[in-house]
């Protein structure tokens, strides 16, 4: 028996787009056979996880809110993979952004600082993620050291660093030896989008920041070059486009981004800085980044699909005892799932028996 | 024993993993494939062996599933990259996911379980030799299984009919391919290879290093493997040297802490990640430039176009 993949000639529209739908049909089916071998019930799962979890205005505002740092993250993201550059650190990104962010609201923690803590925080987050991203393009511009392995390494380093800090000297002294810093002041924490909503106003920054990412890859020639230099390294080369320079500017942007991330979900979502301050954001941001054909509106819908598997595995846990990882699994699932689905939309299968003479 | 023969005891212990599953990726890495899932291959070897040890009570059922368990994911892999030219590295990456929640399920019922020392060799006269009786004459199992392999793939890969055709393989997929050698049979093996070492690194973390199992234990050990690999250069006698070193590291900082230098405990905690990229830019630093990675590593390959 072998195996070909030939090219196809012109791929339709909707099987793009339905590609990433059966993806996620297959790794519920998937899912649902693991939840089946657990001895759970799929269709009370099925329930808890997707129907519960969007069945009322509250539930659909914590989705909104469990989306707001993966979509920013995975943005951030779809920059580097465009060009072919693979930041798999953006844990280590988002949580070295929650430390700046957070030590900004800790040196002004009781002072009269007022309206400038907030956007200081912020732009302190995106900063600390941005510099923590450049050590590994850094390091790969200069040295030609694998970005994939430092950014990873990286990401071991920040949370031992974040660990270190809100169990030291960043422990509150009233916390009952709790690892965690005191509570941010109102002054600190991102403003609600007012009326009865229980969103924050990262919510706001996240569509901000799709629709300046959605601008800039489709219409600005920072866009068209990331294209050239992902799809023909060659070619982007020859029109002198910088490789040092792109691997430069994805990363930042990148870490930038989810350095971003890590500012609001500390000042937005939890209002202190503690040893878990993310679910695994930066890795399942990748997922959501490939869901989304890494392009920023795609990314939108897909951290939307995303964040209800993290909210319906919070509820799993109370609701069915199936532990985290399940969710984990899950999304490894759905990962490889996307990918597969996304080679079959580009190339046509064809078994046949025999073996290929060779000529 | 002395506290000077313990330590070198420890650090065969802990570089036995690193060994196990780099040589594994090595073999891979040399056919023309990047596998980013150790990471989920070692923590699935680690649960699988772990439950099967304890559900079976023997030492080797836990190892047969440990390895098998890294197999099956590996062939997950394989699936994927060679059937359907999927990205190597984002299959990579979604394999270590993978691995991270199942392992996790299937280790629950097992959070708490302990397991007995496995037995070490002993030899009359020899083993109780001063100095270097335990520490050549008294490892387990593992650490010559892990020691062999090492001899066993530098001899394959340089004094090998199959061995060679598997590097040229791996250094140039078209010209290979145009010769006749099996380029996606070749890979798939050496995919299935690279599960299986995953695996019994794992099974050695959760058996021997450990002797429990808890969620996540490998801890960034199988991408340091990764590491490792671009670290000897691709070459299975550095490899070895780096493994031993790292281990020495390893073990190194963990006495640090015990002994209190001052410094935070994560600041030691974190050394092996930040010795890992300053070994990676030495290592860059002295090679200028040209690599030695094999020249189709993480292409796709598919025939006829």
């Amino acid at each position: 028996m072998r195996i070909e993949l030939l090219p196809r000639r012109n791929i339709s529209p909707v099987a793009r787009i339905l590609a990433p739908l059966a993806a996620l049909a297959v790794s519920f089916l998937i899912g649902g056979l693991i939840l089946a071998a657990m001895g759970r019930s799929p269709v009370g799962a099925f329930d808890v996880y997707v129907v519960q979890s969007l069945s009322d205005a509250w539930a659909l505002q914590q989705l909104a809110l469990k989306a707001t740092p993966l979509v920013i993250i995975a943005v951030g993201l779809s920059f580097c993979f465009r060009a072919n550059l693979w930041n798999i650190g953006a844990e280590g990104q988002y949580v070295v952004g929650a430390l700046c962010g957070g030590w900004v609201a800790l040196v002004t923690h009781g002072s009269d600082a007022g309206v400038w803590v907030l956007p200081a925080m912020l732009l302190a987050g995106i900063v600390g993620g941005a510099l923590w991203a450049l050590i590994a393009a850094g390091l790969k511009v200069a040295f030609g050291v694998s970005e994939i392995l430092t950014s990873l390494m990286l990401v071991y380093v920040a949370e031992y660093w974040l660990d270190y800090l809100v169990r030291g000297p960043w422990r509150d002294p009233k916390g009952f030896n709790f690892p965690q810093t005191v509570t941010f002041d109102p002054s600190a924490t991102l403003p609600m989008l007012g009326g009865d909503l229980t969103l924050h106003a990262g919510v706001a920054i996240a569509v901000v920041v799709v629709v300046a990412a959605a601008f800039i890859l489709r219409f600005s020639l920072f866009g068209y070059r990331l294209r050239v230099t992902g799809e023909a390294p060659r070619a982007a080369r020859f029109a002198g486009f910088s490789p040092a320079a792109t691997a430069l500017a994805v990363f930042a942007i990148s870490g930038g981004l989810a350095g971003l991330a890590g500012v609001i979900e500390v000042s937005g979502s939890i209002g202190q800085l503690k040893p878990s301050i993310s679910p695994g954001y930066g890795f399942t941001a990748i997922i959501v980044a490939f869901l989304g054909r890494l392009d920023p509106i795609g990314i939108l819908v897909a951290s939307l699909a995303m964040a209800l598997t993290i909210l319906g595995g919070e509820a799993a846990q109370i609701a069915l005892r199936v532990p985290f990882d399940f969710t984990r699994a899950f999304q490894g699932i759905l990962l490889i799932a996307i990918l597969v689905a996304d080679s079959l939309v580009t190339y046509r299968l064809r078994i046949s028996a025999g073996r290929r003479a060779v000529a | 024993m002395t506290i000077f023969e313990a330590i070198l005891l420890t650090i065969v212990t802990a570089s036995t993993p690193l060994l196990l599953a780099a040589l594994g990726e090595l073999v891979v890495e040399r056919a023309g494939v990047l596998n980013l899932g150790v990471e989920g291959m070692m923590v699935m070897g680690a649960a699988c062996g772990f439950a099967g040890a304890v559900t079976f009570d023997s030492t080797i059922a836990g190892i047969l599933c440990g390895i098998l368990a890294g197999m099956v994911l590996a062939l997950v892999f394989a699936i994927a990259v060679l059937g359907l030219a999927v990205n190597q590295v984002a299959a990579g990456l979604a394999l270590t996911i993978l691995g991270l929640g199942l392992s996790g399920l299937i280790g629950q019922p097992f959070v708490g379980a302990q397991r007995d020392v496995i037995a070490h060799l002993s030899l009359p006269v020899l083993t109780d030799l001063p100095v270097v009786g335990r520490l050549f004459f008294g490892q387990d199992a593992f650490v010559y299984i892990s020691l062999a392999a090492t001899i066993a793939v530098a001899w394959f890969l340089m004094r090998n009919r199959a061995g060679l055709s598997l590097r040229a393989i791996g250094e140039n997929q078209g010209s290979a391919h145009a010769l006749g050698l099996p380029v996606i049979k070749t890979r798939l093996i050496a995919i299935l290879f690279g599960g299986a070492m995953a695996g019994l690194a794992g099974v050695y973390l959760s058996l021997v290093y450990t002797r429990f199992w808890s969620p996540g234990m490998t801890a960034g050990r199988g991408w340091i493997a990764v590491a490792l690999v671009v670290f000897a250069g691709w070459r299975p006698g550095v490899l070895l040297i780096g493994a031993y070193l790292f281990g020495a590291a390893t073990v190194l900082q963990l006495h640090a802490q015990a002994a209190g230098f001052g410094l935070p405990s994560q600041a030691l905690a974190a050394l092996p990640y930040l010795a890992t990229i300053v070994a990676l830019v030495l290592l860059s630093l002295r090679r200028k430039g040209a690599t030695a990675a094999p020249g189709s590593l993480g292409q796709p390959f598919a025939p006829d176009r």
